[in-house]
């Protein structure tokens, strides 16, 4: 089973590799994160780790976290947050113990999750990429609408009404978002950081959860096994 | 450290410091290094500067050239491996920092004037040149 730590996102760059190509990457600094907390299916009824990251002055915390923190050995932590592993590996981990970002030297890819960036109420165009409705032929005033969301019929259940779920216009982003099988291109253990290809959910200095995957692509999941075997 | 200071750390090394003075509107040649299969030569497009856009690692040039009257511009990043040396050919005066007007001129207008006003860093190209007030 994989690790995970929490991260901050620190922006976004380029990067030429080694065979000459231009890369869009992401900045994250990961980690370090404390252990503070080991559950065992004994106590728990589960196995998994708990992990905080991001120092804070004590009294930007409460009481009750300072104590909770304490307790690991950790300092007062900003966020918290668990990760399931295999009973077997519990032993591994004991509170208070550092991850750094080294835990993913030997990763080729990461999932990372993250709230994405809030962008207000927003039309079906831009929320559901919604086609809308022609520039000309006689439409006035709806070029940007969903137009027709089904009859009584079309969708009808139990009565004259839509069903739940029909996409309409509404609040769209800063919701959690999960990017899978993403590209590790570099990690520098001195500076806690990682180049990560392609773009992360959520704003610069927002807080990113960066994970071993759990199911890669088919595509990297077959170069991978390649690599592993060659 | 702040965030833009990180990044800037992170890509310190990529960039290039063999750079020349490269303004608007000088002729420029660049050296793009050029692969294919196993074998690797070098083209050399040579033209106007005619924009630098973007900063740090991100900046990049834009050189335009007339190829059979056709105009063709190319837009180099200018830190990219696969550009192997920069080379100013011939200094011009532009008074502006994008010279796109010249998308709209042919033949000689399209010209730009050799810069030799109050510039001790521009080497002279035509010994002897007089200096203009």
């Amino acid at each position: 089973m994989g690790v995970m730590l929490l991260g901050e996102k620190i922006g976004m760059t380029r990067f030429f590799t080694e065979d000459e190509t231009n890369i869009p990457v992401t900045v994250v600094r990961a980690g370090p994160c404390y252990v503070t907390q080991v559950r065992t299916p004994d106590r728990d009824g589960y196995a998994a780790v708990q992990i905080g990251f991001d120092e804070i002055k004590p009294r930007r915390s409460t009481r009750p976290m300072i104590g909770h923190d304490f307790k690991a050995g950790a300092p007062p932590l900003r966020h918290h947050r668990e990760f399931r592993v295999d009973e077997a590996d519990l032993d591994q981990y004991e509170p208070g113990q550092v991850l750094t970002v080294e835990v993913f030297e030997n990763h080729a890819y990461v999932d990372v999750a993250g709230v994405s960036k809030g962008k207000g109420f927003q039309g079906v165009m831009k929320r559901h990429n919604f086609a809308g409705l022609e520039a000309s032929h006689g439409v006035e005033r709806k070029h940007r609408s969903a137009g027709s969301i089904g009859g009584g019929g079309a969708n009808l259940g139990t009565g004259p009404k839509l069903m739940k779920g029909r996409r309409m216009a509404g609040h769209m982003g800063a919701e959690r978002v999960t990017v899978r099988s993403l590209d590790v291109i570099k990690i520098i253990p001195e500076q806690g950081l990682m180049l990560i290809k392609g773009p992360v959910p959520g704003p610069n200095r927002g807080l990113v959860e960066i994970r071993t995957p759990t199911r890669l692509y088919k595509s990297k999941g077959r170069k991978q096994a390649a690599a592993l075997k060659g | 450290m702040n965030r833009q200071a990180i990044i800037e750390s992170v890509v310190q090394d990529q960039l290039k410091t063999d750079i020349p003075r490269m303004d608007i509107g000088d002729t420029v040649n660049v050296h793009c290094r050029i692969v294919e299969g196993d074998k690797e030569r070098v083209q050399i497009f040579q033209g106007v500067l005619i924009a630098r856009s973007g900063g740090g690692i991100n900046e990049t040039v834009t050189v335009r050239r007339l190829v059979d009257g056709a105009g063709v511009e190319r837009c180099f990043p200018l830190h990219s491996p696969r550009v192997a040396k920069y080379e100013v050919v011939r200094r011009g005066d532009a008074r502006r920092g994008k010279l796109y007007f010249l998308r709209d001129r042919v033949g000689k207008a399209t010209r730009l004037r050799d810069r030799r006003r109050g510039l001790k860093h521009v080497a002279a190209n035509k010994p002897g040149a007089k200096k203009k007030g």
